[in-house]
């Protein structure tokens, strides 16, 4: 512990101190709740025999999925950036056990990214619920808190799980060049094809979706999944713990 | 003191560090000298552990680096100087890097007075001129106030006050007991700045000697002598075993002679002389024929 919390001060200290984390952490904020009004009132002005086929307790997590590629984006910069600019060399000689170094940065990441995921989540919720009127749900129904905390969850660990995947590749544009096709994949069409679906539900996108659904056998947005919210979990904890370990091995084998 | 043991960097085929070994020792700044590409900055890596030897060892008062647990207390480093977050103060920059070895933050202010960046310290960093950021990363490496200092070429971009601040700066250091090893490609900046003088040329080591024996070693002087009769001249040296060559400036140039015996021998042979003189190769021909003569 004793080297942990020099290191983990340091690591906010450098979080805070430029402003690419306040914008991304600010344009995450903004595109979610703003997306879900703009959604809750479209949808609620629909006729009401349209809106009859909707299953609208689920409108809020559609927002969070835009909404998180700001959080990606600051996961990647939390290491490319000091990559970029040379920084890392700097951090290295001063927490020179890399062991050290990425757990006092994946902790900075989880913290904010925690703090930002249940906020956003629980935001978007209630943004979506407010403009929905009458048409939306509330936290009291059934499966709709575990849902909403789900995708607190999933929110913070899709950044830690980027920051990972940046750690391995040491570059913005590479990281961030394979994540955002990657949160898409899915959504955009492969998932109808059941054999590559069967696959590509293990995605960390689908893993998330999974820990969002309300009830655990209901239709997401995205397509079905064939395991419940506690595997979907699993699932994501796992490529976290992947990228995580993917990342020490990169920074204790590579020259910085 | 840096011991470097058997020191070795090997990127695929290319050696770029091949068997290093020196100490640099506490009390004296040490000049780490080299032409550009002869492995000083890589050696400068390996030493705080940044990229990993393919074989040997450093240790610093006796430790591998990363042992450190408040490294920044220990050694100072000076690297590339623009590497720093651009978007980030300039104070900012010294407090993250205060926190990982609990240095306290007035240290911070104290270093960038000392560094000439108190008027900046609020100011994002990619608006620094090259000097400035040579001292802001000079600051960086005098925050924990450690015993040893690595310094890579700090003299880049500096403006000549700030130069000649820097080379007080480290000559007091080392009056004081510290390690202060050094690298620069100018031999001439290096003598002006160290005592010890470590040249590397191609990764290998060709000296590990103090400056005075170097530049007495390596600086060739030669007797200047400019006549109206070279002929005649040429044979009476000659004719007293000094060999004589053309000076290249339609002189000629006798080289190791003592010039009172080349005036001993030019008044008894009567030849018209109208200069004799003691001209020495400069340091940084010196250093060129060394590392030339090593490849």
């Amino acid at each position: 512990m004793s080297v942990l919390v020099p290191a983990l001060r340091a690591e906010w200290t450098k979080a805070r101190t430029v402003r690419s984390t306040w914008w991304s952490l600010a344009t995450t904020a903004i595109l979610s709740v703003g997306l879900a009004v703009l959604l809750g009132f479209q949808m609620a002005g629909l006729p009401p025999e349209r809106r009859a086929d909707m299953d609208l307790a689920q409108l809020s997590f559609l927002s969070l999925l835009i909404g998180q590629i700001a959080l990606v984006v600051f996961g990647v910069l939390l290491v490319s950036a000091e990559y970029t600019s040379g920084t890392v060399r700097a951090s290295l000689a001063a927490v020179p056990r890399r062991g050290v170094f990425l757990a006092a940065k994946t902790l900075v990441a989880v913290g904010v990214a925690g703090v930002v995921g249940v906020a956003v989540a629980f935001g978007t919720f209630f943004a979506t619920n407010w403009a929905l009127g009458g048409h939306g749900t509330t936290l009291g129904e059934p499966g709709v808190l575990r849902a909403v905390l789900g995708a607190s969850a999933y929110l913070a660990m899709m950044c830690v799980f980027a920051m990972g995947v940046a750690t391995v590749l040491r570059s913005s544009a590479l990281a961030l060049g394979i994540l955002i096709p990657l949160l898409f994949l899915n959504s955009q069409g492969l998932a109808s094809l059941p054999a590559i679906r069967s696959v590509t539900q293990y995605l960390p996108d689908q893993a998330g979706a999974g820990m969002m659904r309300i009830a655990p056998d209901e239709v997401f947005f995205l397509g079905e999944l064939d395991f419940g919210p506690g595997v979907a979990f699993l699932i994501m904890l796992a490529w976290v713990v992947a990228a995580l370990v993917g990342g020490y091995l990169s920074l204790r084998g590579r020259d910085a | 003191m840096i011991e470097v043991e058997g020191l070795t960097k090997q990127y695929g085929r290319t050696v770029a560090v091949d068997d290093l070994s020196f100490r640099v020792e506490p009390g004296r700044v040490t000049g780490f000298l080299g032409p550009n590409g002869a492995g000083k900055s890589t050696t400068m890596r390996m030493m705080l552990d940044l990229d990993r030897p393919s074989a040997g060892r450093v240790l610093i008062d006796g430790r591998p680096y990363r042992s450190f647990t408040a490294p920044l207390r220990h050694v100072g480093a000076l690297l590339e100087a623009r590497s720093v977050h651009g978007g980030r103060r300039a104070h900012h920059h010294l407090r993250w890097l205060a926190h990982t070895s609990g240095v306290p933050s007035a240290r911070v202010d104290e270093v960038l007075e000392l560094a000439g960046l108190a008027g900046v310290r609020r100011k994002r960093v990619k608006g620094f001129s090259l000097g400035m950021h040579q001292r802001l990363a000079l600051a960086a490496a005098l925050l924990g106030d450690p015993p040893v200092l690595l310094l890579d070429e700090p003299v880049n971009g500096l403006d000549p006050e700030g130069i000649v601040w820097l080379r007080t700066l480290l000559k007091d250091l080392a009056a004081r007991g510290r390690t202060v090893f050094v690298s620069s490609h100018l031999m001439s900046e290096m003598a002006l700045t160290a005592e010890h003088l470590v040249v590397i040329s191609r990764g290998r080591l060709l000296a590990d000697t103090t400056v005075e024996r170097f530049i007495a070693e390596n600086s060739r002087s030669y007797v200047r002598i400019a006549t109206p009769e070279p002929s005649r001249l040429r044979e009476a040296l000659a004719a007293e075993g000094i060999q004589v060559t053309d000076s290249g400036d339609g002189a000629l140039a006798a080289a190791g002679a003592d010039p009172a015996r080349v005036g001993e021998l030019v008044a008894a042979h009567g030849v018209v002389v109208h200069e004799i003189a003691v001209r020495s190769a400069s340091l940084e021909e010196a250093f060129v024929r060394m590392t030339g003569d090593a490849s």
